[in-house]
């Protein structure tokens, strides 16, 4: 029997499986945030959540409007400073995944959330870097997620605030001591992973109901697919539960405030 | 030893034109009736440094304030944008003011290079990104033991640093605790800090106020204490109240038009008298 959900749930659900219980993963905000809540109240009950704010393996109740709610302090084995957050944890190596959402990103994964246009002369200007540009190379590897549209994958990014693999896929390349970098890219859409040879984005997955040609259409590029795409499971009803009670409570929440 | 001071006077003593302020405050204890006072004193030209602008420097950019803005996150978080930093950049509304932008990282580590008394910080930083060809203050260096290449930022050094904080002592000691942010660095880092709290206590090293490790900031390396109830407000200071969510939403509709953000400004910041509550007596 197949079950009722939209879109956005389809890619919460699947970027919440891509985490495992054993991991620690710096959380960012957002799709990221609601994503990682769901692993943790799934299959995922031991998943180490850490925010930005210095917030060390929180369990919030509702998810944060932003980074630096209350809940995420109260519900935290431990609350560190922003300074040993950055330094000790993330750059000292503690953490396995970061997980990210972007404005724009490109074939070679790399992300802007600065500016659209020119930086002198920007089109439109977006709040910049935060804790990406060093989560994406101190974080064991990256999983990123975003709504697929043409506006946001884009064949090269107007400015690269965080490190995918460069703008020629070599960016990476010799350097030493940071992360594997972005390992997967979870849409509405499908799921993407690096080709091991180019590091250029390729379809592997595609969710239920989603053609190539809804993938071509919403890409900025000339789209990859892998010779073996798959179908991405369906959400279990049990998922779709949880992930709605956490959303109307958080809904709840924020109203109430 | 802390000075007990009105914020009025506080500001007006420490904030000068022209000056380097930072008001730290990681979406919590955001010190946002001093930046009210800052703006009610009609004080220009300042470099206002904050990893995360918010909506504080969102009102002091607007309100005519800043010359520069040195940030590495600026929207309003789970929101959108900052729409008075965006007109100011994009527009040049009411002028145009100049950006440095950094990573999160970067502010950190440049904030507690400021409290160490060192010259920069180092990280392993802006691998791959092109905020350093943006930003003349981030540079490359080799570890002399290593040879690995790492970023470097100079330090942050503040002309004044202003945090908010749950409570003060008769001795002007501070406890900050919840989400702590930068608020430590920041006060050692500057020149002159002013440290806005919701209350006076009597003695943080006595019971009932004993927190062992709850960032007491003694009260002999801060300039100034202020009292002003809800002085984070809509911020939150834990314990105290919660972030007022709501407001962070409908800022986005007042910030988005001009008219609309000078008239937020106008009824409640310059009519509003500053917080009468001062001293510690």
């Amino acid at each position: 029997m197949s079950l009722d959900y939209t879109s956005s749930e389809m890619m919460t659900v699947t970027a919440a499986r891509a985490l495992e219980n054993g991991m620690t993963c710096f959380v960012g905000i957002g799709l990221p945030s609601e994503a990682a809540n769901l692993a943790r109240l799934t299959h995922a009950p031991d998943v180490v959540l850490i925010y930005e704010s210095g917030t060390l393996q929180t369990k919030p109740d509702v998810l944060p409007l932003s980074i630096g709610d209350g809940e995420l302090c109260e519900s935290a084995l431990t609350t560190v400073s922003v300074p040993e957050m950055f330094r000790y944890w993330l750059q000292g190596g503690k953490v396995s995944v970061g997980f990210l959402g972007t404005a724009q990103i490109d074939r070679f994964a790399n992300l802007n959330t600065t500016l659209i246009g020119d930086y002198h002369d920007p089109k439109v200007r977006l709040p910049g870097g935060g804790g990406a540009p060093e989560i994406a190379t101190n974080a064991g590897e990256v999983f990123i997620t975003l709504k697929h549209s043409r506006r946001a994958f884009v064949k090269d990014v107007d400015f690269v605030t965080t490190l995918g693999f460069g703008r020629d896929g070599k960016g990476r390349d010799g350097v030493p001591n940071i992360g594997r970098g972005p390992t997967r890219v979870i849409t509405d859409l499908c799921v993407m992973k690096p080709d091991p040879e180019t590091k250029e984005l390729t379809v592997v997955s595609l969710h239920p109901g989603v053609t190539r040609e809804d993938v071509v259409e919403a890409t900025g590029w000339e789209i990859r697919f892998a010779e073996h795409l798959e179908s991405t499971p369906e959400p279990s009803a049990h998922e779709l539960e949880i992930l709605r009670d956490l959303k109307a409570r958080t809904d709840r929440k924020h109203a109430g405030e | 030893m802390a000075e007990f001071l009105s914020l009025h006077d506080a500001v007006a003593r420490y904030v000068e034109d022209g000056a380097t302020v930072a008001m730290e405050g990681f979406t919590h204890l955001i010190p946002f009736a001093a930046g009210h006072e800052v703006i009610r004193q009609r004080k220009r030209d300042l470099t206002l440094i904050r990893m995360t602008p918010d909506l504080v420097y969102d009102q002091l950019i607007g309100a005519g304030c800043a010359k520069k803005v040195i940030f590495s996150w600026g929207g309003n978080p789970g929101v959108g944008s900052l729409h008075r930093l965006r007109d100011a950049v994009e527009k040049g509304w009411p002028h145009r003011v100049e950006i440095l932008e950094h990573s999160h990282a970067a502010m950190a580590c440049a904030f507690e290079a400021g409290a160490a008394g060192l010259p920069l910080a180092v990280l392993r930083g802006y691998v791959g990104s092109e905020l350093p060809n943006v930003n003349d203050q981030i540079k490359f260096i080799e570890c002399p033991f290593t040879g690995e290449r790492l970023a470097a930022v100079p330090a942050v050094r503040p002309d004044v640093s202003i945090v908010h904080a749950q409570k003060a002592d008769r001795k002007g000691n501070v406890l900050v605790e919840g989400i702590v942010g930068v608020q430590k660095e920041a006060v050692l880092a500057a020149k002159h800090s002013i440290v806005t709290v919701e209350e006076i206590v009597d003695d943080l090293t006595a019971e009932p106020d004993y927190h062992p490790n709850a960032c007491v900031i003694p009260g002999w390396a801060i300039s100034a204490v202020a009292v002003a109830e809800k002085g984070s407000y809509p911020s939150y200071t834990h314990g105290y109240y919660p972030r007022d969510n709501r407001f962070y939403k409908e800022w986005d509709t007042i910030a988005r038009d001009r008219d609309a953000f000078s008239q937020w400004l106008d009824a409640n910041v310059y009519q509003q008298v500053t917080n009468p509550a001062g001293g510690a007596s």
